[in-house]
């Protein structure tokens, strides 16, 4: 069974959604119980860094972290990707998971903030998440802060600089574009993780 | 690169869509859901359905309408026409779609924009303006383009990002079914003042005034309501004439 984390951030019908097309059985949660049982862990997030912060209060971080290290599989979209990073300058109160060094900031003032629409990643062979995926497919994107290029980075775009579209290690995996969003590519990705 | 982003708009009525999507493929070229999935297969970037009725009979035929689209609709998928207050949005999100486009209850609302981004996040909430021509500028028209507001066009898109809208929607009423090019003025000036993605609407009658509206009017993306009714056979077509005249899109898809 897959857990999405319910931590009243925005709207979590589409990752439910696309999961449930490929046949896998889902449940939205936010009980620390059902996501300690569950085989794996999707984070997902849209909107401001500052809404992690319930995270903490729920007391869900410390599930979430137990998780990841246990290597339980873990999947973190757009700001749940970001959590996985040391933190975000968009709320410098809140830290996030620590697992990727370095913070997520702003896109430089050359482009247009936020970064709305389609882009291309270029796939590093070797990912698991991304495996059977296209050299450079497009896939959907909506975020104002950007996370660094790590060595765990399995895929970057281009939008004013390159940023990490998708990052791995071990069972944790992270996407900043929307793979739900994301036409037949974004589907292929999501089964991968089913598959993790 | 980020592309440039072609959408697919559905006009619906009582639960049938009622324009723009004379495809030849489909047996049943009026139902929203056949209609969005083919749209999609052909290249749509993303799929706003407009409900153009929008009275209180016809909500549970629009939900229960977003409801079937959505379920094997894998692209964004944007929602407008009646919606007036959070739990419209809220209701509208729950069947599926991804964003809600308000208009009308936005003008007279302002704050509307900001609790709907607020608890759904500013990436959901498309404002769209339908604006006018007028001497000074564009000025903004509610209710279906038929009340003039007396507002600047220009002006309001920047209070509405302000506001917290993540999209704005922006469409020419003089261009609008008249085949005769995008207002690109209007959708540059516009694009310059905001810093959140700008959707030209109105005008489209060839891929001409798609490149032009890319070039020209730095629209970030473009609605393509009814470009079948103009010689264009469909969305792949039009994605590679403009990738001829070196405007990014996202093809293949």
């Amino acid at each position: 069974m897959i857990a999405i984390v319910d931590y009243g951030a925005g709207n979590l019908n589409s990752v439910k959604k696309a999961f449930a097309y490929l046949g896998a059985e889902v449940v939205v949660t936010d009980e620390p119980g059902t996501l300690a049982g569950a085989d794996k862990i999707v984070l997902p997030g849209v909107g401001h860094f500052s809404s992690l912060q319930a995270l903490d209060r729920s007391g869900l971080r410390a599930v979430l972290l137990q998780a990841a290290i246990s290597e339980k599989p873990f999947l973190g979209i757009c700001l749940g990707m970001q959590w996985l990073f040391a933190g975000s300058d968009e709320c410098t109160e809140i830290s996030g998971a620590g697992i990727f060094p370095g913070k997520c900031r702003l896109f430089p003032s050359s482009v247009k903030s936020p970064h709305v629409g389609w882009n291309s990643i270029s796939v590093q062979q070797g990912s698991r998440l991304l495996r059977g995926i296209a050299p450079d497919p497009f896939v959907y994107y909506t975020h104002s802060f950007h996370a660094p290029v790590v060595d765990a980075t399995t895929a970057a775009s281009e939008y004013g600089l390159r940023f990490s579209g998708a990052v791995e290690q071990g069972n944790i995996f992270g996407v900043q574009f929307h793979p739900e969003k994301s036409g037949d590519v974004g589907l292929a990705i999501l089964r991968n993780f089913c598959e993790v | 690169m980020l592309t440039k982003r072609i959408i697919a708009c559905l006009d619906m009525d009582a639960g049938r869509v009622v324009k723009g999507v004379q495809f030849k493929n489909l047996r049943d070229a009026g139902d929203p859901a056949e209609c969005a999935r083919a749209h999609a297969r052909n290249g749509a970037d993303e799929i706003i359905l407009l409900d153009i009725t929008a009275t209180s009979n016809n909500r549970r035929t629009l939900l229960d309408a977003i409801r079937t689209t959505a379920r094997s609709l894998f692209v964004p998928f944007t929602v407008g026409g009646g919606i007036r207050q959070l739990e419209d949005a809220a209701a509208v999100f729950d069947a599926g779609a991804d964003k809600i486009a308000i208009n009308s209850a936005a003008v007279r609302e302002p704050a509307l924009i900001g609790k709907i981004a607020g608890r759904f996040g500013s990436q959901a909430v498309v404002v769209a303006i339908d604006a006018r021509r007028t001497n000074a500028g564009w000025e903004v028209f509610v209710a279906g383009g038929r009340v003039p507001t007396g507002r600047d066009a220009i002006q309001w898109a920047r209070e509405a990002a302000a506001c917290g809208a993540g999209e704005i929607l922006l469409t020419s009423m003089d261009r609008d079914g008249t085949q005769s090019g995008f207002d690109c003025e209007l959708m540059c000036a516009a694009s310059e003042a905001v810093s959140i993605p700008v959707i030209a609407s109105g005008g489209a009658g060839s891929a001409r005034d798609f490149i032009e509206v890319f070039r020209e009017g730095r629209a970030d993306a473009a609605l393509a309501a009814s470009i079948f009714h103009f010689g264009i056979a469909n969305i792949a077509q039009l994605k590679h004439q403009l990738q001829d005249a070196n405007i990014p899109v996202r093809w293949p898809c």
